[in-house]
């Protein structure tokens, strides 16, 4: 029994943390907490829903791929998902964030991501209902997979992938320019700027990823569950949850956060009940804000 | 013409009710600097405790006392302001949104209990049969109406007096000026804290009474009635009416429940039938639009707040 | 003096709008040149070296780089066009190690100039040569200090500016510091300092401001003006320096 939640911990642990990456270092770069993040998630698993539908229908496979519940239009179509959302993260802020931010204070900021949060989730209600979808209608047989663990295929493959994102991720983050200028942005813009780093492109760059990487963890979500308009929002508090507790600002934390929310969540399942999942990362986060404020890896500019 | 009235009569109860929320709200953001993203989580904790107060027993959930409704409304108040205390006392000394962040993480798991603890609330049932003031009247609509209607207006003037006479005196004015001025703020150390938890705790418990209200009027109350949309409608309500001003937080309520009142009649009447939960989804999507469209071209100051950060984040 | 590196010519410049802080400055700084700003708390100098650098906004006035004028460009152009500004606190990325640091600063180099000027700096402080892999905010003040002094001058600046280089270090850092300004002179950068220490600062300075209310008010040689009746009443209540 252990077993099988251990792995359900950590391979909703490893979507939260890559959903939680860009939350965390919009929050370091451009100091507010943003509300809307969990709709990407959505958004993403409703893109790549789209677009699987659409591959599958003009080439007419949509078998699943050996054990796996998801076949390879599923698979081609994430990488475009990733993309789609990452536009609509930096179209949002285009549209509202940045002028917002240039004569607003922060609350302002929050507010509209709250109010754009709701409509983003309105318009997939609108347009999709509210009606569950599935990529596919497989069952899922969870099988042991030794050291006394069971998992399923799909959380195999997905727990693959979401680490070869996370190894993607910590190399840019420390190997490339890209990278380092984030995380000097996210510590300090305007030294950032002394340095020589174009501030607006790296906030262009954290939206793109930001949004891809939570698109990511809403095709998961939508493989592993179910895809509903709903499904982010239920994300956001465990994503701030695991933002704050890895500390903001940076990408190891949120994805170190991600897992320690995840596991702790399945974890108290057996305790409360799976209706109360969401309060456990509300616990966890009001412990983090007592104890330790800034988090793990927080590096703080309080 | 006795329709109509009635319907202004209900209207503006309804409106009213959102008003005091309002006044509530105003208190926290508009004097203290609060940011309160769990409004509904607080409002849901009032209609619950005065549902629970005033309804009569059901097997299998606790409460169910059959007391009178001004014993609901005011442990709708307590329980509400017993909750802030809690909340606030662990979140308010962090940066303005971690409160955010917990205030809506408190209200979700809120949410969260009044949906599941079938035991404690009646589950996604909610509570039925709350008894409605002026219970005996119900069967002449306008004079229920009516007599409801002055209630909640003498409630909602009652709550001005109190919030005006409160935020004009002395504490306003420290209030006012822990706002204005963080470093005293810091350099006041522990009083201020205090203070910044009496104007959370009071917002609260008006919070609580106006979702009393609600419960009493409507007569039944379920979790889906205390979701986020009330939260961002109560903000909509103090942004569009001008926060820091306890005219505005009314008016602002009244204004706002006009315009979604009209756009849900609108929809009903545009869309074909069956398409009703679709046509409350697109209209969240406008009122949303619309809020963006205000935030984006309101001249500097509608809100009242300061540009504190990103004076120089130019990104 | 020769051409100027740095010339700034009436600048106003302030946070808020209608508040200048910086009233109308003019000052030039030639290369191969340390001059000092010198003046009371609140006369505006940090505020000047910030606007130069781009981080202040600028209602008046121009600055020129090499004779190009620079007033309008933002702050992360600068570098490219040799102007390098140290701010006096937060000047390092505390998660970022030391190595990491004079990566990102060198971006903005041709790549194969880039080890050439890395392993530079690493032997202008070889105490920062000796930990490339600590974080920065591991750091000692004075560590932290010549790794922020590294990362501006990676980009061979014309102009180097510097807020209050010695705050908060002991008299024996300041000295190796002040030192390293000199050494850096001697490669024909211009440097303009901000300074409290005034003693420290006019011993390596050649030239120096006072700034009085947000306006250069007094200015000479360093040597002069250490024995200036008027600068020691502005500072040292009246003490003379030695």
């Amino acid at each position: 029994m252990i077993g099988q939640i251990l792995v359900d911990g950590v391979t909703s642990g490893a979507m939260i943390g890559l959903g939680a990456i860009g939350l965390t270092l919009v929050y370091a770069i451009l100091r507010f907490a943003n509300f809307a993040h969990g709709e990407f998630a959505s958004w993403g698993a409703y893109f790549t829903l789209l677009i699987a539908t659409a591959l599958a229908a003009a080439f007419g496979t949509g078998a699943p791929i050996g054990p796996l519940s998801f076949g390879w239009p599923v698979l081609m179509a994430l990488p475009l998902g990733m993309v789609l959302t990452g536009g609509l993260a930096l179209a949002l802020d285009r549209v509202l964030f940045r002028p917002l931010r240039r004569h607003g204070a922060e609350i302002v900021l929050v507010i509209a991501s709250f109010g754009a949060s709701l409509s983003l989730r309105a318009a997939l209600e609108f347009i999709f209902t509210d009606r569950p979808q599935y990529f596919s209608h497989g069952i899922a047989i969870a099988l042991p997979i030794g050291l006394g663990l069971r998992a399923t295929a799909d959380q195999i493959g997905l727990l693959g992938a979401a680490i070869v994102l996370m190894g993607v991720m910590h190399a840019v983050m420390t190997r490339t320019r890209l990278g380092r200028a984030m995380r000097a942005t996210s510590e300090n813009p305007d030294l950032a700027r002394l340095a020589g780093i174009d501030v607006a492109a790296v906030v262009r760059a954290t939206w793109l990823i930001g949004g891809a990487l939570a698109a990511a963890a809403g095709v998961f979500l939508g493989i592993t569950v179910q895809i509903r308009p709903d499904m982010g929002f239920d994300l956001l508090l465990p994503l701030f949850a695991a933002a704050i507790l890895g500390g903001i600002g940076s990408v190891p934390g949120a994805l170190l956060g991600g897992l320690i929310i995840g596991l702790a969540e399945a974890l108290a399942v057996p305790l409360v009940g799976a209706q109360y999942r969401a309060a456990v990362s509300f616990v966890i986060l009001l412990a983090v804000l007592l104890v330790r404020p800034r988090g793990l890896f927080g590096v703080g500019r309080e | 013409m006795i329709g109509l009235l009635g319907y202004a009569a209900f209207f503006l109860t309804i409106a009213l009710s959102y008003a005091v929320m309002c006044l509530g709200l105003n208190l926290q953001w508009g004097f203290a600097g609060l940011f309160n993203v769990g409004v509904a989580g607080f409002v849901g904790v009032g209609a619950y405790a005065a549902a629970l107060i005033t309804a009569a027993p059901v097997a299998g959930r606790v409460g169910g006392f059959g007391l009178p409704i001004v014993a609901g409304w005011a442990g709708a108040m307590v329980a509400s302001g017993l909750v802030a205390a809690v909340v606030g006392a662990i979140t308010l000394r962090l940066r303005a949104d971690y409160l955010a962040i917990t205030t809506f993480g408190a209200a979700t798991s809120l949410q969260l209990v009044a949906l599941n603890a079938q035991g404690l609330t009646g589950g996604p049932f909610g509570i039925a049969f709350i008894p409605r003031p002026f219970g005996a009247l119900a069967p002449h609509p306008l004079a229920f109406g009516l007599a409801n209607l002055a209630l909640v207006a003498v409630v909602t003037a009652g709550a001005y007096w109190l919030i005006a006479r409160l935020t004009h005196g002395p504490w306003g004015r420290v209030l006012r000026a822990l706002r204005e001025d963080e470093t005293a703020a810091v350099a006041l150390g522990k009083p201020a804290a205090r203070y910044r938890l009496q104007a959370f705790v009071i917002g609260c418990a008006l919070m609580g009474l106006a979702g009393a209200m609600q419960a009493q009027f409507f007569g039944f109350i379920a979790p889906d009635n205390y979701l986020p949309t009330l939260t961002f409608q109560v903000w909509v309500m103090l942004i569009l009416g001008g926060a820091g001003n306890h005219r505005g937080a009314v008016a602002g309520a009244v204004m706002v429940w006009a315009l979604w009142a009209f756009s849900g009649s609108l929809f009903a009447v545009l869309l074909p039938p069956g398409l009703e939960a679709r046509g409350a989804a697109l209209r969240i999507v406008a009122i949303g639009v619309v809020l963006a469209v205000v935030l984006l071209l309101r001249p500097r100051g509608l809100i009242g707040e300061r540009a504190t950060v990103s004076r120089h984040l130019r990104a | 003096m020769s051409a100027p590196a740095l010339q700034v010519q009436d600048l106003v410049a302030g946070y808020e709008p209608g508040l200048p802080i910086v009233r109308g400055a003019s000052i030039a700084v030639a290369p191969a040149e340390i001059v000092v700003l010198l003046g009371p708390n609140g006369a505006g100098k940090s505020t000047l070296a910030k606007a130069v650098a781009g981080l202040v906004p600028v209602s008046g006035g121009e600055v020129r780089l090499r004779g190009m004028p620079i007033t309008a460009l933002p702050a992360h152009l600068l570098p490219r066009r040799g102007l390098a500004f140290v701010p006096q606190t937060e000047n390092v990325f505390p998660g970022l190690t030391v190595r990491e640091t004079l990566d990102l600063a060198a971006a903005i180099l041709p790549a194969a100039e880039r080890p050439a000027q890395i392993a530079q700096m690493l032997a202008l402080f070889p105490d920062l040569a000796e930990m490339p892999r600590r974080r920065a905010g591991a750091l000692s003040g004075g560590q932290r200090q010549m790794l922020a002094i590294a990362r501006a001058l990676i980009t061979r600046p014309a102009v180097l500016i510097l807020d209050e280089p010695s705050a908060g270090l002991s008299p024996r850092l300041v000295g190796l510091i002040l030192g390293k300004l000199a050494e850096i002179r001697a490669h024909g950068v211009a440097v303009l300092l901000v300074e409290q220490n005034v003693r420290a600062a006019l011993a390596i300075a050649d030239r120096a401001y006072v700034l009085v209310e947000g306006r250069p008010a007094h200015e000479g040689p360093a040597a002069a003006l250490l024995d200036d009746p008027v600068v020691a009443a502005l500072y040292l209540g009246g003490r003379r320096a030695a």
